[in-house]
């Protein structure tokens, strides 16, 4: 018994060890080049390490009891006559319930510092104005640069099938969209026709485009780069071509790019 | 007990044909309805999965060379739509639940017979209607979900119909389940207490209550969107002062309880499956029947987790995530109970285990997936990608269809009489669940690393991965051809099972092989241990 046990306690340690080294090692994710990344790649390998290890476990369970327990040549009769064991229902209720629980309230911890319980989403004036000029509030950005709407303020439209950037500020529009790295960023999207979605992959940000419901985004860029900017919401034939680039660059660049382009007022 | 049977009716019955002519006939023999939706539903699951292997063609590479982009998205909106409401759902409710509930009721047939045969023929027209629409202007293009303005603008015809046939096959889903109600409360054998009843009753029972509370939800969306179509009405439709997240709130409503309405007849059939083959009463009755009427409760509050990234406010992205979650606590005391009833089985190794041991590791991966989804931060980053695209794969292929063929080599020789050939199945379930998990799993990494869902062209780097994938595609189309050789030989020259091939408790193998008409020759058995495997004295008879 005393042997048995201790091999038991070799196996779950080994596969806890696994999942953790899987966790921790293996990348499965792309670059991070937001605030918000590395927060939300924290809770991805806590995610992927806990479900790994019940993952691995319960498959050897199953692959073991197939071995273990199958009928031999010539075995003939029933399994021993066990219909139940309140211990271990409530071992396996309570053990997942706790895991649950835990999960929720760090993944609502991740959500405050991703910034989703800010007070822009709470703003009941907001709210309470007329559908086409109330302002929805998409996920916020990483806490730690507070709330409210940042600068440069940019416009985004989306319609079958691109996405245009309308810089206010210069009087342009333009097909790429150009930002500062590590400023806080503020757009306000606004679709043209049907849903679309906003998602920059490296940013770990999504956010649908709803027609009616003028949207704000706010995110920060840490990494200078281009990134992709996909449409992730089918809206029609071209939706898998409905891509644009968002150019991160440093500030004395990305001035000068705005000088060349704004329209200069006469 | 004697059950009264009318005069007409008697009268009526005896005008049915005889033989094979029956299947395609009015008939009011729950034995043959369930088989009309079996081989119906297969038949439209074959449609399903040409579509599917259209799909994972035009994905071998990243440029839209294959079809049309707007036949692309027909492929995928009638891909989702076949699988859904003319593949999974009448089969794992419609098939089984005809051929098994009355037997396990004790009941000589459903509650209400003919409404039970209208349910079954509104499938093939609604089908076939839904499939000719893509020759007449072009199928719907707006996805399964069909959420509007795009379904709006979108050619016409072809979103009317699609609206029109999935609002029949709604109606038959409703009228089954209402059936299926009546049968397991009202049509008991006399003495047949319901916490005896065999686990598929019970799953059933809980299946039908979503289906009677969350279809006619969905009916209504459809009958408004219509309007919105054809009517130029302002439902929907932003335009006209319509909101479109309202369609997804009542379109979620149905379509996540839809889920459950696919998993939860499998989970009923795999309590019937594993302790016959194991040989050890099913692990936990109660706790079994309490935790399917929890995941019912659950499963009717969670609709909001598909709208993460749309409008919706803080406090209900919270409460939708933590009810999410919840489920998975009931869903896991079931995969606990199901391998404690492995747990010191004497496991005869055959294809109808080898189906269900696949479907506890797919459905185990998708399970972790799902709670992972239901966290807000972590489904914002993955939510309409390939990531997403795999997650439920996982549940309704992995799940739920590894469950249908395993249900189909257990009560095989019910139907027939004869056994399948374990080697071909044994065949049939290697090309399954390598090709499965070689097409489905490297897609989590797809999401991940930015390819979303429902489209026919992707950034190039990300070819490699689509190949693999399609490989699995591939396997998983070859994997039904040892399958359908079996069906085919083993139904004229398979080995004689005998009445009772796997020594079975529960009472649909109390008769014989095929079963008569009224399935029993006296009267039915009263069976007080369906699991009652390793005692003596199982069965008491009446007769």
């Amino acid at each position: 018994m005393l042997i048995k046990s201790s091999y038991l306690i070799l196996i779950i340690s080994s596969i806890i060890g696994l999942s953790l080294f899987i966790g921790f090692n293996v990348n499965l994710l792309p670059e991070e080049a937001s605030i918000n990344a590395p927060i939300y790649d924290e809770l991805f390998k806590i995610l992927l390490v806990i479900g790994l290890i019940l993952f691995i476990g319960m498959s050897l369970i199953v692959l073991y009891s197939l071995f273990k327990f199958r009928r031999k040549e010539g075995q003939n009769g029933d399994g021993i006559d066990l219909e139940g064991n309140l211990k271990l229902e409530i071992i396996w209720t309570i053990i997942p319930s706790l895991i649950v629980l835990i999960v929720g309230i760090y993944s609502y911890n991740i959500y405050d510092r991703m910034g989703g319980m800010n007070e822009l989403n709470h703003n009941h004036d907001l709210m309470n104005q007329p559908n086409s000029e109330r302002i929805w509030a998409g996920i916020s950005q990483a806490s730690n640069n507070g709330s409210g709407t940042g600068n440069p303020n940019i416009e985004v439209s989306a319609m079958q099938f691109a996405f245009l950037f309308n810089y206010p500020k210069g009087d342009f529009i333009s097909g790429e969209l150009h930002v500062p790295v590590n400023q806080k960023i503020s757009i306000k999207m606004e679709s043209k026709d049907v849903i679309h979605a906003f998602w920059i992959p490296e940013f770990r940000i999504k956010q649908d485009i709803i027609p009616g419901q003028p949207t704000i985004l706010n995110f920060t860029p840490t990494k200078v780069g281009k990134y992709p900017i996909i449409c992730a919401e089918l809206c029609g034939p071209y939706h898998g071509g409905m891509r644009a680039s968002i150019i991160v660059e440093e500030s004395s660049e990305y001035e000068q790019w705005f000088n060349q382009n704004k329209k200069i007022k006469i | 007990m004697t059950i009264l049977i009318d005069k007409k009716t008697q009268v009526k019955q005896n005008f049915q044909p005889k033989g094979f002519l029956r299947y395609f006939s009015f008939s009011l023999d729950h034995k043959v309805i369930g088989i009309q939706y079996l081989v119906c539903g297969f038949i439209f699951y074959l449609v399903g999965g040409t579509l599917a292997s259209a799909i994972r063609i035009e994905l071998t590479s990243p440029i839209s060379d294959f079809m049309p982009r707007d036949v692309y998205n027909q492929v995928l909106t009638l891909h989702g739509t076949i699988m859904i409401f003319l593949w999974i759902v009448p089969v794992v409710n419609g098939a089984f639940g005809n051929y098994l509930i009355p037997f396990y009721v004790g009941a000589r047939d459903m509650a209400f017979p003919r409404l039970n045969a209208v349910a079954f023929w509104l499938i093939p027209p609604s089908g076939l209607m839904l499939i000719t629409s893509y020759f007449i202007d072009g199928a719907a293009q707006a996805g399964w979900t069909a959420y509007p303005p795009l379904s709006i603008t979108t050619p016409e015809s072809g979103q009317i119909i699609w609206i029109l046939s999935v609002l029949l096959l709604g109606g038959s889903s409703i009228f089954g389940g209402i059936n299926f109600i009546a049968t397991i409360l009202k049509l008991r054998r006399p003495g047949l207490k319901l916490m005896q009843l065999p686990m598929y009753c019970w799953a059933m029972l809980g299946t039908s209550i979503l289906v009677v509370l969350s279809t006619p939800v969905l009916a209504g969306t459809l009958i408004l969107l219509s309007f919105d179509i054809v009517a130029n009405t302002g439902f929907f439709n932003p335009v006209l002062g319509g909101n479109v997240v309202v369609y997804q709130h009542l379109f979620w409503f149905y379509s996540h309880p839809a889920v459950y309405i696919m998993v939860l007849p499998a989970f009923g059939l795999v309590s019937e499956i594993l302790p016959v083959h194991c040989r050890k009463p099913l692990f936990g009755y109660k706790s079994m029947v309490f935790s399917i009427m929890a995941i019912v409760v659950l499963g009717l509050v969670v609709w909001a987790h598909h709208m993460f990234t749309s409008g919706t406010p803080p406090w209900m992205r919270l409460f939708f995530t933590i009810a999410t979650a919840f489920i998975a606590v009931p869903t896991g005391i079931k995969f606990f109970n199901w391998v404690a009833t492995m747990w010191g089985g004497k496991i005869s190794i055959n294809s109808a285990i080898l189906f269900s041991c696949g479907f506890i590791i797919n459905f185990v991966f998708g399970g972790i997936t799902g709670v992972a989804l239901a966290q807000v931060p972590f489904d914002i980053h993955v939510h309409d990608t390939y990531f997403v695209v795999a997650h439920f794969h996982y549940i309704v292929y992995g799940g739920s269809v590894f469950v249908i063929f395993s249900s189909v080599y257990h009560w095989f020789p019910k139907v027939t009489g004869r056994l399948l050939n374990e080697k071909l199945g044994i065949l049939h379930f290697l090309f399954t669940f390598i090709g499965f998990n070689l097409c489905f799993a490297p897609q989590h990494w797809l999401g991940l690393n930015g390819m979303p869902r429902r489209v026919a062209e992707y950034d190039p780097q990300f070819q490699l991965v689509n190949q693999i994938s399609s490989v699995g595609a591939l396997l998983m189309a070859i994997s039904t051809i040892p399958f359908l050789i079996n069906i085919f030989i083993s139904s004229k020259k398979g080995q004689h099972s005998g009445d009772n091939p796997w020594n079975a408790l529960t009472p649909e193998w109390l008769t014989s092989s095929p079963p008569p008409v009224e399935n029993w020759k006296g009267e039915a058995p009263l069976v007080e241990q369906p699991y009652g495997y390793g005692k003596l004295n199982h069965v008491k008879n009446n007769e």
